[in-house]
């Protein structure tokens, strides 16, 4: 077996005295895609941000690529080097134009050139479809493109790992598939994610394995074809059946 | 324009008053030779009370974002900081704070072996650009913490570093929160700067004071000196406007 891109092992997060995540344990091998879901306030928001290090954990460890995320600037640094992520909310840069939200992480951090990050950032723009949008400010552009320029800010620094949060639950219904479209790409293109969502037709397309969260604890977990087939917990039984009515 | 003329029609009443035997305008009147002489002399303190004023609301500026940074750091013991530098300067009256650093610091270098000298002109910088950095980090601190949490983080997610943050995605963004009230805390200071007319700085209170011991009307000099800051302040007024008006633009945009 190859080294895991991402290894969870008993990770436990305390908000105060909130305990939100509860014994986390999670292998994603590298290519692998997997999908989160679960009830609001289950915790599948702050394990994603666990993992890059916007929040941090209080046990357990966290391993990216075999470094363990402690807190050493320098394996945090590490690891937001390899880890992109894309937020339910964008977060776009408003003061820049798209090509400079593109182009800002590959020049200051990563040292390019501006000509090297202009064209690395015209390839990924190319790939999400929208390479005519780059003069333009991101509030002149729809969510959904807005959404996919996000995407493409992401694969400006070459993660090998892309965590997504809800990345469609800010959308309207029709600009949905546009960024799920991307996002289907990405992963048939092989690239390692990380996804929230509760678009479970998505999940069934792409996911190689499913986990469902309730309560800060990992409830439900396994391949597809038995989490939707055959899901065990009740639940998750619930769950699966509130969601896929609408 | 009308709002100029009400402010000014005192001034005229008052000098309408120079017929009467009690007054004695003439001491500031351009028209004669030692008016004009003693009118020169008043305005010439102009460039001092400017220049004190300038020189110390850059310091301002610069120490401010040095002092609210802590404030905005998620460890407690920076946050600490912060707030008792803002709450110790914040509390302090200006004047006593000019005597300390003019007559007390000197001590204090020269007990330390050192030989800074603190003349009126850096005493009266010193102490201004103390006194208001208080103000001026609580400016920066509310326009940083107005931009939301996310920029942050999506900034942290492609690899920037804090310094970075602040520099390319969050002070550009606060900024135009920042820059009005910033420009208005000028105002403060250049009123705040007569008091170094007391440690002797030759700026436009001094002047004026030195005048009325000499000429002894210190009605008529005084009313000159309150125009004098009265033009001052409504220049800026102005200025903080046309900035104001240019930030809401941009942010329509
Ligand atoms: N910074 C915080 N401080 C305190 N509690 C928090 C904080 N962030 C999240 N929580 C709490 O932790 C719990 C889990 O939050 P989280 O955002 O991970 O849930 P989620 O599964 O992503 O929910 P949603 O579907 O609504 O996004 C929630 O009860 C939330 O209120
Ligand atoms: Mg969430």
């Amino acid at each position: 077996m190859t080294q895991a891109a991402i290894e969870l092992h008993n990770v436990n997060k305390w908000f105060d005295t909130f305990h939100v995540l509860k014994d986390i344990n999670l292998s994603i091998q590298p290519g692998e895609k997997v999908v989160i879901c679960g009830p609001s306030g289950s915790g599948k928001s702050t394990v994603v941000r666990c993992i890059n290090r916007l929040e941090e954990h209080q046990k357990g460890t966290i391993r990216v690529d075999g470094v363990e995320l402690n807190d050493d600037p320098q394996s945090v640094a590490a690891i937001r080097s390899e880890v992109g992520m894309v937020f339910q909310q964008f977060n776009l840069f408003p003061h820049l134009t798209v090509l400079e939200n593109l182009t800002l992480g590959p020049i200051k951090a990563r040292g390019l050139s501006k000509d090297e990050a202009r064209a690395k950032a015209m390839h990924y723009l190319e790939r999400v479809h929208i390479p005519e949008q780059a003069d333009k400010r991101p509030a002149q552009l729809s969510g959904g493109q807005q959404q996919r320029v996000a995407i493409a800010r992401s694969l400006c620094m070459e993660p090998k790992v892309l965590l997504f949060d809800e990345p469609t639950s800010a959308l309207d219904p029709e600009m949905i598939s546009e960024v799920l479209d991307v996002m289907v790409e990405l992963a048939q293109e092989g690239m390692t994610m990380v996804v929230v969502t509760h678009e479970m037709g998505f999940a069934r397309k792409v996911a190689d394995q499913m986990v469902f969260m309730d309560a800060g604890e990992i409830v439900e977990q396994g391949s597809p074809e038995a989490f939707f087939g055959a899901p065990r917990s009740p639940r998750c039984q619930k769950f699966l059946s509130q969601i896929l009515q609408h | 324009m009308k709002k100029y003329l009400i402010i000014f029609a005192p001034l005229v009443l008052l000098a309408g008053c120079s017929s009467s035997s009690t007054w004695g305008w003439y001491v500031i009147n351009p028209m004669t030779p030692s008016g004009w002489i003693n009118v020169k002399f008043l305005i010439s303190g102009m460039w001092a009370t400017i220049l004190i004023s300038v020189i110390a609301a850059v310091i301002s500026i610069g120490l401010g974002l040095i002092v609210a940074l802590p404030g905005l750091a998620a460890s407690r013991g920076w946050r600490v900081l912060n707030r008792v530098y803002v709450e110790l300067i914040r509390s302090i009256p200006l004047l006593p704070m000019l005597f300390w650093v003019f007559y007390g610091l000197p001590i204090i270098f020269r007990e330390m072996g050192v030989n800074i000298p603190i003349d009126p002109f850096w005493g009266a910088i010193i102490t201004l650009a103390i006194s208001d950095s208080a103000f001026t980090a609580e400016i920066y601190r509310a326009g940083i913490q107005s931009i939301a949490k996310g920029q942050t983080e999506a900034a942290q997610t492609i690899g920037l570093n804090y310094i970075q943050t602040m520099r390319y995605v969050i002070l550009p963004q606060a900024i135009r929160r920042i820059l009005p009230p910033l420009a208005n805390q000028f105002i403060y200071i250049v009123k705040m700067s007569a008091f170094a007319s007391v440690i002797g700085m030759q700026e436009l209170t001094r002047r004026a004071n030195e005048l009325v011991v000499t000429e002894y009307r210190p009605l008529e000099i005084y009313s000159l000196l309150i125009l004098e800051y009265l033009v001052l302040v409504l220049i800026i007024s102005a200025g903080v406007r046309w900035l104001e008006r240019r930030m809401g633009s941009d942010e329509r945009s």
